[in-house]
């Protein structure tokens, strides 16, 4: 049995409580690390996180990026998106193919 | 390309040459694998593009929606209404291999009953927009855990195709080309020796002719 855990500021993971997911209203970057380390080394398979706190602990994110479990993915927040969660896949592609051949038409 | 500091021997040379073919096999089912695996990656990574995009665009509008839905009542209310949700919702993992990768499959657990609604509080106090937001949230659930599992996957495949690429790399660059030039070091010094040899032979034929 595994959770999905969500961390980000409190305005924007609340509703996420309503549907049965593990909330955790975060306020600093440091409050934010510390609880998605927790929430790794707990049973959580997937974890939200708002693109707004994830901008400010990308050392931790890039941690989980290789092991299968957990799954960190960034999501925007109720302002909007900022193009952190997009930047990622891109950056996944430079990485594997060498240049970007997929985001070249914008 | 430096050659290897080895003793030219036959035996060395054997050893060389065993050495080389292997390298080769290998790097030929390196650069397979790169292959595969990028041509997996280039449709997983289109698919993850679209899937975020949509989800992003969706998951702003549902928490935009939940914004307002709390302006439009009071703190103490909402915060009453959602804190004991009617459901938790658990997953169930499994692993897929793509190309020797172990990349994760996500489920939802079979126990998250779909009879059991998905408002966990009545509908007195609340608002409508609270429910709209809420069911939108509910209704891409499904989407951001395929968008999890996809760019987990992505992020996999990623790191493993650039290991893959430096090590084919390494092995066409490097090893191969530094094992051609060690052998064919070895074969000339050999054929040299053999060169030498046989001259000394000749010579040595001839004094013990002169001296007869």
């Amino acid at each position: 049995m595994h959770k999905i855990g969500v961390i980000g500021d409190k305005d924007s993971v609340l509703g996420f409580k309503a549907i049965g997911l593990y909330v955790y209203p975060v306020t600093t970057a440091e409050q934010a690390e510390s609880t998605l380390k927790k929430l790794a080394k707990d049973d959580f398979a997937v974890i939200l996180i708002t693109e707004q706190m994830a901008m400010q602990i990308p050392d931790t994110i890039d941690r989980y990026k290789t092991t299968p479990f957990p799954a960190v993915i960034p999501i925007p927040n109720n302002s909007g998106s900022t193009g952190f969660g997009i930047k990622n896949v891109k950056a996944n592609v430079e990485k594997a193919i060498g240049s970007d051949i997929i985001f070249n038409d914008k | 390309m430096a050659v290897m500091r080895v003793n030219p021997t036959r035996m060395e040379l054997t050893r060389l040459k065993k050495r080389l073919v292997t390298a080769r096999r290998g790097h030929k089912l390196l650069k397979d694998k790169r292959d595969e695996m990028m041509r997996r990656f280039i449709e997983l990574i289109r698919k993850n593009k679209d899937l975020r995009e949509e989800v992003e665009e969706e998951l702003t509008k549902a928490l935009k929606s939940f914004v307002l839905a709390r302006a439009a009542m009071q703190g103490e209310i909402i915060e009453e209404a959602i804190l004991m949700p009617s459901r938790t919702m658990t997953l169930e993992l499994s692993k897929r291999n793509i190309m020797s990768v172990d990349v994760p499959v996500i489920k939802f657990s079979d126990d998250n009953a779909e009879n059991i609604t998905a408002f966990p509080y009545s509908f007195a106090s609340t608002s409508g927009e609270l429910d709209g937001s809420i069911s939108t949230l509910t209704e891409l659930m499904p989407k951001i855990l395929e968008l999890a599992e996809i760019e987990k996957t992505c992020n996999m495949l990623a790191d493993e195709i650039e290991k893959t690429r430096r090590r084919v790399n390494a092995l066409e660059y490097v090893m191969i080309p530094q094992l051609e030039e060690t052998i064919k070091y070895i074969t000339m010094k050999l054929a040299e020796n053999e060169r030498g040899n046989i001259t000394r032979l000749m010579k040595m034929k001839e004094l013990l002719a002169d001296k007869n």
